[in-house]
């Protein structure tokens, strides 16, 4: 029992931290917001995105992005944020500090956790509101688009978490951590029809992306948040909600298993 | 005190037999013996690279040994749950960076993982941060930050406390003011286990000490009595007619230096000096020939 109420005192504790580091703020919490706001800025004076003729689907450019942004907040909340937060704790002395006391290292990622999801929970939010007040895009009325996100939202953010705790093990010093761990998120968010359409992208390029998670998260909140008939873009011409939550899965798992594997209170010797 | 250790082994907070460290075909530690009793603060000596911090991290559980046994309070480091770290207080030698939060926010925090900690009002009026309480810790001096790592180490109330070099980098108002802290602890109960480069420190606060050098005790003892009474006998130098310099260990130096004046009248700088700690340590040292610690202290400051 004490494991879980340290988890939630942890997470208390690294959300003040997480709000009070101007750095992790910016990069990882408003950057969506920021993008959003630049895509919507530099292409809207082309109009609405549309199917073309014989279609009368169509969306803002804010509306369009608005789904791979979602997605790129969950992934940079997760992956960016915990792989160089957690390299920086082991670099500092922060990591080796807490094996020294009687907290269960279960208790610390559940604070990692508890943490990517109160401050997931509050970008997607914020995103929301400004795409809706800011951008006028409307959203989704329908309980079932809602009850899709809440399962793409959750599921994805528990991967990236995960993978975050895994890809932390990567670099080899604090510092070299935002260099290992950002050229990894910024290309999957080139691929993964975050910035560019990935309606738009050479098949080589979607098949790469669909080996990752970043690829089936904005599918999936592109399901929630364009209109049905843009699912004729979509790599099969479907949603593919199923696909969507075994490839989610699966990487659940590797992070998983990665992160049991790998974690350490401090480097180990031989 | 020993007889009564050996007698009852439950007295004992450490105890250690044939400790070895193997880092590929370096001997870290090379067989050391160690007992530390409950109540007792024991000062750990020793060169850079010598195995000091190597052995003090096996027995915080932070490392494996390659052979040896190992008993912290009555429990196998290698083997301990977090309910033995709960009986444990670690200041560790470099600082972890949690200068986001303030005193009173870092000390409740830690202070949750504890079955019975102390009063964090109470820790914080202990270490001198009152006036800090709700400060973030990012703004602390070096050595306010310094009493913040001893606060956590104590807000456990733990039975073995764990210092590693606390006071390297303070000025000495404030290193006075930290022995003083760590004198209250001592007065309380807790056991101490000390590393320190300074001897001054090891004096003041060791009850008992022992000198590691590559990877082996090589005198352990009452800290006014480490290297033996031999290491202690006053020398007498000066120097002789022909400019040469002269020394004489004796137990008499008054008698030697009225005979000297006898035979040269005022013999030119002449010095009577009773060996300080430092001299009977780096005594010791040398004589035990200090290893190159060069490649031992790279291996064991990288993992740190």
């Amino acid at each position: 029992m004490s494991i879980l109420s340290h988890g939630v005192a942890r997470t208390g504790y690294e959300t003040k931290g997480y709000f009070r580091s101007p750095d992790s703020v910016f990069f990882t919490f408003l950057f969506p917001m920021l993008m959003l706001g630049i895509f919507a800025a530099a292409f809207s004076s082309r109009g609405d995105i549309g199917l073309g003729p014989g279609s009368s689907d169509h969306v803002s450019v804010a509306g369009y992005y608005l789904p791979g942004m979602l997605a790129a907040g969950i992934l940079l909340s997760g992956v960016q944020n915990l792989a160089v937060d957690i390299a920086g704790e082991k670099g500092d002395g922060t990591l080796k500090r807490l094996g020294g006391t009687p907290l269960s290292p279960i208790s610390y990622f559940l604070g990692k956790l508890g943490r990517v999801f109160v401050t997931g929970i509050l970008q997607a939010a914020l995103l929301l509101a400004v795409a809706n007040l800011a951008f006028g895009v409307s959203l989704p009325r329908a309980w079932s688009a809602w009850g899709t996100f809440a399962w793409v939202f959750v599921l994805g953010t528990v991967t990236s978490a995960l993978l975050g705790i895994a890809l932390s093990a990567l670099p080899r010093s604090s510092r070299s951590a935002t260099a290992v761990v950002v050229p990894i998120v910024l290309v999957l968010q080139f691929i993964s029809g975050v910035y560019l359409q990935f309606s738009m992208l050479p098949a080589w390029m979607q098949n790469l992306a669909s080996v990752f998670p970043l690829k089936w998260i904005a599918q999936g909140m592109r399901s929630v948040f364009l209109p049905d008939g843009f699912k004729v873009l979509e790599q099969n011409g479907t949603w593919d909600l199923g696909w969507v939550a075994v490839w989610l899965v699966v990487w659940l798992v590797v992070g998983l298993v990665i992160s049991r594997l790998t974690f350490r209170w401090i480097r180990q010797d031989a | 005190m020993l007889e009564a250790m050996r007698a009852n082994p439950s007295d004992l907070a450490v105890r250690v037999r044939g400790l070895r460290k193997v880092y590929g075909d370096l001997n870290a530690v090379d067989g050391i013996d160690l007992d530390i009793a409950r109540g007792e603060t024991f000062a750990l000596l020793g060169p850079n690279g010598a195995g000091k911090s190597t052995t003090v991290e096996i027995l915080e559980g932070y490392r494996h040994r390659t052979g040896g046994e190992v008993s912290v309070l009555g429990v196998d480091p290698a083997h301990a749950r977090l309910d033995w770290k709960a009986r444990l207080g670690i200041v560790l030698q470099s600082t972890g960076e949690s200068g986001q939060y303030t005193v009173r926010e870092q000390l409740s925090h830690f202070a949750r993982f504890y079955p019975n900690p102390r009063k964090v009002g109470e820790v914080i009026a202990a270490v001198g941060l009152e006036r800090q309480a709700n400060t973030r810790i990012g703004k602390l001096s070096g050595g306010q930050q310094r009493r913040v790592d001893v606060a956590l180490a104590i807000v456990g109330r733990p039975e073995l406390l764990f210092l590693d070099e606390p006071t390297t980098g303070f000025d000495p108002e404030a290193r006075h003011e930290f022995w003083g802290l760590i004198e209250e602890l001592k007065s309380e109960g807790t056991t101490i286990l000390l590393t320190t480069h300074y001897l001054d420190e090891a004096a003041r606060l060791g009850d008992r000490g022992g000198v590691i050098v590559g990877g082996r005790l090589i005198a352990v003892g009452r800290i006014d009595e480490l290297g033996g009474a031999e290491a202690r006998i006053p020398l007498v130098r000066w120097y002789d007619e022909a400019g040469v310099r002269r020394e004489e260990r004796t137990e008499r130096p008054a008698e030697r230096v009225v005979e000297l004046a006898r035979q040269l009248g005022e013999p030119r700088e002449l010095e009577v000096i009773r060996p300080s700690l430092e001299d009977v340590y780096l005594g010791l040292v040398h004589a035990a020939g200090s290893p190159s610690p060069a490649p031992e202290s790279a291996k064991e400051e990288e993992p740190a």
